[in-house]
C-alpha cells in the first residue's frame, strides 16, 4: 500500500481487520507525517515512542483475535485531555510542565478500544478562541491555502485547531475536540472535516480539563461522517465520575450511516437567515436543503425567536464559569509559580504571567458578571435566556421536526490575524450559529459542503434532538455523498 | 419572639441592655468519606494523607456527592423538626486561599437541604426556652495552612479539604451568653443521638460562628459584629459577654457600631476586629454546574425518618412520665445518649427515682471528676443495679452502699458477693445494736444531760452507734433505741 495517512478511519479499521496492513506501519505513516508537518504546528507533545508501543501491542491483539473497535488506530488527543503520564498543557503556560497521574475518561475510553495516540494536539488556550491564534504555543496553521494567495496563513478554526489541521493534513485518522461554543463545529468547517458535539452528557467531562462545565463536551473530529461515528460510540458513554454525564446506552452510530431519509422533517430557522450573511454562504444552504429534498426528507420552515440573544448570553454564562473554573490555577500546588511579597501578590504575579490575553480578558468578565449588585442583571438574566434558547429548539422538536440544518461558519477561514485584533467581538461573532446548541445542551455536527469562491472548504451544520446523534450522521452521510469530494491539500509544508 | 426578659438585660451605664445572639453551627459529618471525593474524612493522619485528585482540585476533576452525607443532614434536619427540602442546589462561593484547592467552596447558598426548624433548649431547672432554626446546608471544609514549619514558606495540609460540614444557623433567638450555651449544648446533644456529627469541639469537629448584637429592651435589632470560630462552649459564653459589654461601651459613649467580622482571644478576654464589611469578600455565588440540583422523594425522607433513635426531647418526656423523674433529672439523663441507655438498664424493675438519684450524683459527679464518659464507667448498670438492690432490701445502709460503690469502681467484682466477704451486711439484730448503744450512753454522760436539753444531740449519738458498728448498724434501729434511752 502507498500511502497509508490516505486511508480514512474505517479504511484502515477494515484493512488492520484484514491484515492488509500492519498497525506498526499504519502508525509509522502517521508519525511520519506528524514529525514532517510540525510547521504547521498541530502538536503541543508529540509521543511517536508511545505510539509505536502501542502499535505493536495492537498487532499482537490483532494477532490474538483480541482486537477492540479502534485497535491499532492513530488519533491525535486534543491537550485539553488529561493524559497520563504525559504533559497536559491546554495550551497554556500557567500548567507549566504538569503531568497528570490518570488519564480523561473519553481519551481511556479510546486506549480501552485499541487506539493508538500519537500525541497531544495545539489548541486555543484553555480553548477559548475561534481561530487558535490564543495557544500559549503559537498559532497552528492550517493545511488550506486561499486560491492565488499561499502566503497568507490560514487559521484552522479553535478552539480545536489542532485537531482539525492535523485531521485535514492526514497527520491521524482522527482527533479529539471539544465544543463550548462551537470549538468543534467551527474548526471542522474551516478544515472541511467532519465535527460532531454530541449531546450534553452524553460523553464524560472528567480529566478534561474544564472551561464551562454547563457547556463543555467531548467529541471527535475527522474526514468522514462514517469515521465521526466510529469514533463518537467509543468516546461516549456513562461515567460515574461525571454526574452530568448520561446513563443511557451507546447506540452503535455506524449503523445508522446510509438510513433512508424519507419522511424526515428538517428544520431551517429564519432567524439564522442574519443581516449581511454572504450569498455564498445563503447558497451553500439553499444548496443543502436541495440535496436533503434530493434524498427524500421533508424541508420546514421553523422559527427559534430567540436566536439573536444567544451569543451574548454565551459570552456571559460561559466566563462566569470559566472564572471560576480556572481559579485553581493558583500557582500553589502544581503548574507555574512566581515568586511574590505575599500570597496575593503570589497569584497575582502568577496568574498575570499564566494567563494570556483572551483568558485573562474571559476571566475578568467572569468576574465582573458575577458580582454583587450585577449578578441578577447579567448572569440570572442569561440564564433565563438560555432556558427561552432551549425551549425554543423543544418546541420546534415537538411539532415533528427531526433536525435542523444550518450555515456552520458565517464565511470560511481567515488567515491569521484578520480578525479580532482590534475587536474581540470580531472574533465572537464567529460562534454565531454555534453557541446556540451548546446553549439548549443538543449535538450538532459539522458536515463539509463545498468550498468557497476563495477555495476554502464550508460546511453546514445540523442539530438534533437530545440523543439524537444518529439522525445527525444519518443526515450528514446523506450530504456528505451528495456534495463536491472533498480534495484534502497536498503536504506543501513539507521541507517547507 | 418571645418579650423582653428584664432579668437577662445587662445594665448599662445609661440603663437596660438587651443583647441577641444568632448562631451559625459549622458540624463535621460524620461519614467515612468527603462530601465529593471517596477520601477518607478521619480526622488525623499525615498531612496530605487524606487527599484525592477531586481535594486538590487537579485539572478536569469533578465532584460526586456522596450519599450518606445527604442522609445525614436529612436526619439532622429531622431531629430540628425542620423542613426537608427534596430539592436543593449547590452553589459555588468564590474566594482565593492557599487551603481552598478549587479557588472555591461548594456550598448551598439560595435553596438548602434544610429549611426552618425548631431546638428547645432548657437554659436552667426552671427556664426553657425555643431556638428557631433557620436552615441547614452542606458544604465542604477547607484545608489548612501551617506557618510554623518553616521560616520563610507556609505548608498546606488538605486532609480536611473537601470533608463534609453541616453549617446549621439559628435565628436571632437568644438574649444571653447562658442560653447560647445552653443552645448549643442541645444541639450538640441532638448531634450526637442522630450520629451525624461527633460534637468534637477540640478536635474541631463542631465550630461556632456567634452573631451578637444589642439594644434597648423593646427596640428593633441593632448592628450585629459575627464572632468567627469559637471552639468551646465556655469561650462562646465569654465571647458573647465581652462582645456585649464592647458594644454597649461604644453605644453609650455616643459611637455606632460597625458591621464587621470579630476574633474572640481567650488569652486575653477580648474580641478583635477581623475585617470590616468593606473588607468582606464577594464571594460572587453561582449553582455549581458540575452538579445537578440534588434531588430525592418523601419515601427517602420517611425512610430516614423510621430509622430515627428517640430523639432527647422524647426521652426526656417519656422519663418523666414512665419513671416520675423531676423534669430536670431527666434533662440530665438524656443529655447523652448512653446516660440515658445506662440510666435505663440501671432503673429497670427497680425504684427508678433512687436510681436516678445514684446515676446523677454518685456516678457522673465521679465519672466528671476522673474525666470519664459513660462508656468508660467502671461501674457497670448492672453492678449499679446491684447495689441499689442491696438498699431496697435493706440489706446495707446508703452509707456502706456508698463505699461499696467505691469498692466496685477501683476493684470490680460482684456488689451482692462483696457484702457477703467482707461483711458489710446491716446489723439488724437489736441486741447487737442494744449494746453498742448502751455502751456509748456510759461513756458519755454529760453529752446524755446535754441531748436531754437539746433533742438535736441525738445526731451525734446515733454517729457514735455506728462507728462502733462499723457503719453497719440498721439506722432506724439505732435511732429508735436511742430516743427510747436517752427520753427524747
Amino acid at each position: 500500500m502507498s500511502d497509508l495517512t490516505l486511508l480514512s478511519l474505517a479504511e484502515a479499521r477494515d484493512a488492520l481487520k484484514s491484515k492488509k496492513i500492519s498497525a506498526l506501519e499504519l502508525t509509522r505513516a502517521h508519525v511520519e507525517a506528524m514529525e514532517a508537518a510540525r510547521p504547521l504546528n498541530c502538536f503541543i507533545t508529540e509521543t511517536p515512542e508511545l505510539a509505536l508501543a502501542q502499535a505493536t501491542q495492537s498487532d499482537a491483539k490483532i494477532a490474538r483475535g483480541e482486537a477492540g473497535p479502534l485497535e491499532g488506530l492513530p488519533l491525535g488527543i486534543k491537550d485539553l485531555y488529561c493524559s497520563k503520564g504525559v504533559r497536559t498543557t491546554a495550551a497554556s503556560r500557567i500548567l507549566g510542565n504538569f503531568t497528570p497521574t490518570y488519564e480523561s475518561t473519553v481519551s481511556g475510553n479510546l486506549l480501552r478500544d485499541g487506539a493508538v495516540t500519537l500525541g497531544k494536539l495545539n489548541l486555543d488556550e484553555f480553548a477559548m478562541g475561534s481561530s487558535n491564534e490564543t495557544s500559549a504555543f503559537g498559532p497552528v496553521i492550517s493545511p488550506w491555502r486561499r486560491k492565488g494567495d499561499p502566503a497568507a496563513k490560514i487559521v484552522p478554526g479553535g478552539s480545536s485547531g489542532g485537531s482539525s489541521a492535523a485531521v485535514a493534513a492526514r497527520l491521524c485518522l482522527g482527533a479529539t475536540a471539544t465544543d463550548t461554543g462551537g470549538s468543534i463545529r467551527q474548526p471542522a468547517a474551516f478544515t472541511g472535516t467532519v465535527g460532531i458535539k454530541p449531546t450534553y452528557g452524553r460523553c464524560s467531562r472528567w480529566g478534561i480539563v474544564a472551561f464551562a462545565s454547563s457547556l463543555d463536551q467531548a467529541g471527535p473530529i475527522t474526514r468522514t461522517v462514517r469515521d465521526a461515528a466510529i469514533m463518537l460510540r467509543s468516546m461516549a458513554g456513562h461515567d460515574p465520575r461525571d454526574t452530568t454525564s448520561v446513563d443511557a446506552p451507546v447506540p452503535d452510530y455506524e449503523k445508522s450511516m446510509g438510513a433512508s431519509l424519507k419522511g424526515r422533517r428538517i428544520g431551517v430557522p429564519k432567524e439564522y437567515r442574519l443581516d449581511g450573511l454572504s450569498a455564498e454562504i445563503l447558497a451553500l444552504w439553499d444548496q443543502g436543503v436541495a440535496w436533503l429534498k434530493d434524498a427524500g426528507a421533508e424541508i420546514v420552515e421553523i422559527s427559534l425567536p430567540h436566536t439573536k440573544y444567544a451569543l451574548p448570553t454565551y459570552y456571559i454564562i460561559a466566563p462566569a464559569e470559566a472564572s471560576s473554573n480556572l481559579a485553581r490555577y493558583d500557582g500553589v500546588r502544581y503548574g507555574i509559580r512566581e515568586t511574590g511579597r505575599d500570597i496575593a501578590d503570589m497569584y497575582e504575579k502568577t496568574r498575570a504571567k499564566g494567563f494570556g490575553q483572551e483568558v485573562r480578558r474571559r476571566i475578568m468578565i467572569g468576574t465582573y458578571v458575577l458580582s454583587a449588585g450585577y449578578y441578577d442583571a447579567y448572569y440570572v438574566r442569561a440564564q433565563k435566556v438560555r432556558s427561552l434558547i432551549k425551549q425554543d429548539f423543544d418546541t420546534v422538536f415537538a411539532a415533528g421536526v427531526d433536525a435542523v440544518l444550518t450555515p456552520a461558519t458565517p464565511s470560511p477561514a481567515f488567515a491569521q490575524g484578520e480578525q479580532g485584533s482590534t475587536d474581540p467581538v470580531e472574533m465572537y461573532l464567529n460562534d454565531v450559529f454555534t453557541v446556540t446548541v451548546n446553549m439548549a445542551g443538543l449535538p450538532g455536527l459539522s458536515v463539509p459542503s463545498g468550498l468557497a469562491a476563495n477555495g476554502l472548504p464550508l460546511g453546514l451544520q445540523l442539530i438534533g434532538r437530545p440523543f439524537d446523534e444518529e439522525t445527525l450522521f444519518s443526515l450528514a452521510g446523506a450530504i456528505e455523498q451528495a456534495a463536491p469530494k472533498i480534495d484534502y491539500p497536498q503536504a506543501w509544508w513539507r521541507g517547507a | 419572639m418571645s418579650q423582653p426578659a428584664p432579668s437577662k438585660f445587662i445594665k448599662g451605664a445609661t440603663g437596660d441592655w438587651e443583647v441577641v445572639i444568632g448562631m451559625e453551627i459549622h458540624a463535621q459529618v460524620t461519614s467515612h468519606a468527603k462530601l465529593f471525593s471517596g477520601a477518607s474524612a478521619e480526622y488525623g493522619g499525615a498531612p496530605n494523607d487524606h487527599v484525592s485528585l477531586v481535594d486538590a482540585a487537579m485539572p478536569g476533576m469533578l465532584p460526586v456527592i456522596n450519599e450518606e452525607c445527604v442522609r445525614q443532614a436529612v436526619r439532622t434536619g429531622l431531629g430540628l423538626e425542620a423542613q426537608i427540602n427534596l430539592r436543593s442546589i449547590f452553589d459555588r462561593k468564590n474566594y482565593f486561599y492557599p487551603d481552598l484547592p478549587q479557588g472555591y467552596q461548594i456550598s448551598q447558598f439560595k435553596h438548602p437541604i434544610v429549611g426552618e426548624g425548631t431546638v428547645i433548649v432548657d437554659v436552667s431547672p426552671s427556664e426553657r426556652i425555643t431556638v428557631g432554626i433557620e436552615r441547614l446546608h452542606l458544604e465542604q471544609d477547607a484545608g489548612k495552612s501551617l506557618h510554623d514549619l518553616s521560616a520563610t514558606e507556609s505548608h498546606v495540609d488538605l486532609n480536611r479539604s473537601g470533608v463534609a460540614l453541616m453549617e446549621i444557623v439559628s435565628k436571632p433567638d437568644m438574649r444571653s451568653a447562658e442560653e447560647a450555651r445552653a443552645y448549643v449544648s442541645k444541639l450538640r446533644t441532638i448531634l450526637r443521638y442522630i450520629g451525624s456529627c461527633d460534637g468534637n469541639m477540640e478536635q474541631g469537629s463542631l465550630r461556632a460562628d456567634v452573631n451578637v448584637s444589642v439594644r434597648r429592651p423593646g427596640e428593633g435589632l441593632g448592628t450585629r459584629c459575627e464572632i468567627k470560630n469559637v471552639n468551646s462552649i465556655r469561650f462562646i459564653g465569654q465571647a458573647i459577654e465581652v462582645e456585649a459589654r464592647r458594644q454597649i461601651g461604644i453605644l453609650e459613649d455616643g459611637g455606632k457600631i460597625d458591621q464587621e467580622t470579630r476574633l474572640f482571644d481567650p488569652g486575653k478576654g477580648e474580641t478583635r476586629s477581623m475585617r470590616s464589611k468593606e473588607e468582606a469578600h464577594d464571594y460572587r455565588y453561582f449553582p455549581d454546574p458540575d452538579l445537578l440540583p440534588l434531588e430525592f422523594d418523601q419515601a427517602f425522607v420517611d425512610a430516614l425518618k423510621a430509622q430515627l433513635p428517640e430523639l432527647p426531647d422524647a426521652k426526656r418526656a417519656r422519663f418523666i412520665a414512665e419513671y416520675g423523674l423531676p423534669p430536670y433529672d431527666a434533662g440530665v439523663l438524656v443529655m447523652e445518649r448512653a446516660s440515658a441507655d445506662f440510666f435505663e438498664q440501671t432503673a429497670k424493675g427497680r425504684d427508678a427515682k433512687l436510681a436516678a438519684n445514684w446515676v446523677i450524683n454518685e456516678l457522673f459527679g465521679r465519672l466528671n471528676k476522673e474525666g470519664l464518659d459513660v462508656a468508660q464507667s467502671p461501674v457497670s448498670a448492672a453492678a449499679l443495679g446491684a447495689i441499689i438492690d442491696l438498699i431496697s432490701s435493706d440489706v446495707i445502709s446508703g452509707k456502706i452502699a456508698k463505699d461499696l460503690f467505691e469498692i466496685v469502681w477501683s476493684e470490680g467484682g460482684d456488689p451482692k458477693d462483696i457484702v457477703e466477704s467482707r461483711g458489710l451486711k446491716q446489723v439488724t439484730d437489736t441486741g447487737a445494736i442494744e449494746a453498742a448503744v448502751d455502751a456509748v450512753i456510759a461513756a458519755n454522760p454529760d453529752k446524755v444531760e446535754q441531748a436531754k436539753a437539746k433533742p438535736t444531740m441525738l445526731g451525734w449519738f446515733v454517729g457514735q452507734v455506728m462507728k462502733q458498728t462499723g457503719g453497719k448498724a440498721n439506722p432506724q434501729a439505732v435511732n429508735d433505741l436511742l430516743k427510747q434511752k436517752l427520753g427524747v
